[in-house]
């Protein structure tokens, strides 16, 4: 590779914008890394379940906010919905500590990009971004520390929202409807698989994200309800033409309550 | 193999000294501004593709004067230097000072290591976080690696002292963005036999009530109405 001139390094060193490869070759410590032993493994906290909804005119994602770890509750707090840049978004499950970590990355890389660039990377530049970087952790999927993200946005040149869905190769799938992950995931679907409706508006989305999570939480043990004595609820977000915004926690607090109300008068979904 | 001529330290740095200013004289001019909401960053840049200013981390920002691939390359390298310490630390870890630091060294080592010297002028600047005690920061550092921390305005390129005695009659205190960028473009015109408008700057500021992300541009039609020619 030295005999080529050194101007030319300067077309093969693509790294200039990507954050992730600057890291690899100036700071490999700083890349996530981890050798663990396999009894342990049971004992990291795991992201239990994350959705995307998609509707006119954008995406709704939530999820739930517990961390299990075997049989414990690591934590009922934990955030698993990240904002990627103004137009995205990411959810998060599989083992809690590499995936916060990817998240946190792929947000730095966007915005490195950016700013280098000027310019933003189109949503399919940024979704396979993201299962590079899930291919990057593949060595400690194996041992037990998968990370298995959804990734929605608002495509701002065909003016839709959309969502993808990655398996722990890195393979990135485009999904038109809804999507979920993590350990609820099975049961979310399902439930969505029945609510979901073509052509939905937000506050329409809304309500079948959270019957889905309340869904999940019924029948998985790892994925936490909404919880009214300490007041822990879903983190809910939605991603449309004007941006990633956050949906009020009182919102999402009163829905639970509504519809929590009407499975306890009608048995419908009990 | 034949034994180059003898040249003093003293002559070697004064010839070196001499071409970078020249180089930077040749190239047209950036001021900086401290308003009551921000700072502001105005360059005379007829190409709105190829930009002098640029946004760095949360709360500072760059600016360069002088060839372009040398000044471009060092905003990169500030990138690279700011992302890299928000992602070990964390993002109010990153400071306009390391930089600014970075960058003097950095200058300073070319200066007086490479046979060509860079010929940039760059500028760092840091809006205040609004907690107490804090306050604007901006660095002027030269193609030597000189670093001047400056207040209330700065000027850098061509004719930068003339633009500089301008602004130190002309400055006030907690001006608003329309004045701010009113006096920054009389400050440029100052250099010119011909009016600068909005097709001949790029402007960007560090605007404190941003959240997070305090840079931003101003183009087209805000810019034209804080010039005061909106159509």
């Amino acid at each position: 590779m030295n005999d080529q001139p050194r101007w030319l390094s300067v077309f093969n060193d693509l790294s200039t914008s990507s954050f992730v490869d600057v890291l690899r070759r100036e700071h490999p410590h700083l890349l996530p890394e981890a050798r663990l032993r396999p009894e342990d493994v049971a004992n990291v906290p795991h992201g239990t379940t994350v959705i995307a909804v998609g509707y006119r005119g954008g995406v709704i994602m939530a999820g739930d906010r517990q961390a299990t770890a075997g049989y414990q509750v690591a934590s009922r707090r934990i955030e698993k919905i990240f904002k990627a840049d103004d137009y995205s978004g990411v959810g998060i499950a599989g083992a809690a500590g590499p995936a916060v970590e990817m998240a946190k990355l792929f947000q730095t890389e966007l915005e490195h990009y950016e700013k280098v660039e000027g310019d933003n990377l189109s949503l399919e530049g940024k979704a396979n971004k993201l299962g590079q970087m899930i291919r990057m952790n593949l060595p400690m999927a194996m041992q037990g520390l998968a990370v298995v993200p959804i990734f929605a946005g608002f495509d701002v040149k065909a003016e839709v929202g959309r969502l993808f869905k990655y398996d722990v190769t890195g393979g990135k799938y485009e999904e038109t409807n809804f999507e979920a992950q993590g350990s609820g995931s099975k049961d979310a679907r399902d439930s969505l698989k029945k609510l979901w409706k073509k052509d939905m508006t937000r506050d329409e989305a809304l309500r079948v994200a959270i019957e889905a999570l309340i869904d999940a939480a019924d029948e998985d043990v790892g994925t936490g309800g909404p919880d009214f004595v300490r007041g822990i609820f879903p983190t809910v977000r939605s991603i449309d033409r004007l941006g990633f915004g956050e949906v009020a926690e009182a919102e999402v607090r009163k829905l639970c309550e509504q519809i929590l109300d009407e499975r306890a008068k009608t048995g419908n979904g009990a | 193999m034949p034994l180059p001529y003898y040249v003093s330290p003293e002559q070697m740095m004064k010839d070196k000294a001499e071409y970078a200013r020249k180089g930077i004289a040749r190239g047209r001019s950036i001021v900086t501004l401290e308003y009551g909401d921000g700072i502001l960053l105005l360059a005379e840049n007829p190409s709105s593709l190829l930009h002098k200013i640029s946004e760095v981390y949360d709360r500072i920002a760059f600016a360069g004067v002088g060839k372009y691939n040398e000044f471009e390359n060092l905003r990169i390298a500030g990138i690279r230097h700011a992302d890299v310490k928000g992602y070990s630390y964390s993002r109010g870890d990153v400071t306009a000072r390391a930089l600014a630091n970075a960058y003097s060294q950095a200058l300073g080592n070319i200066f007086t290591q490479d046979i060509k010297p860079f010929e940039v002028e760059v500028l760092v600047a840091e809006v205040a976080d609004g907690n107490h005690g804090s306050r604007n920061e901006i660095y002027h550092i030269l193609y030597d690696g000189t670093i001047e921390d400056e207040r209330n305005y700065a000027a850098m390129g061509g004719q930068a002292d003339e633009i500089r005695r301008f602004l130190k009659e002309h400055y006030k205190e907690g001006m608003s963005l329309t004045d701010a960028v009113q006096l920054g473009v009389r400050s440029l015109n100052v250099t010119q036999n011909k009016t600068l408008t909005g097709k001949d700057l790029e402007v960007g500021v560090l605007d404190r009530t941003k959240t997070r992300r305090k840079f931003r541009r101003l183009a087209g039609e805000t810019l034209a109405q804080l010039l005061g020619t909106a159509s």
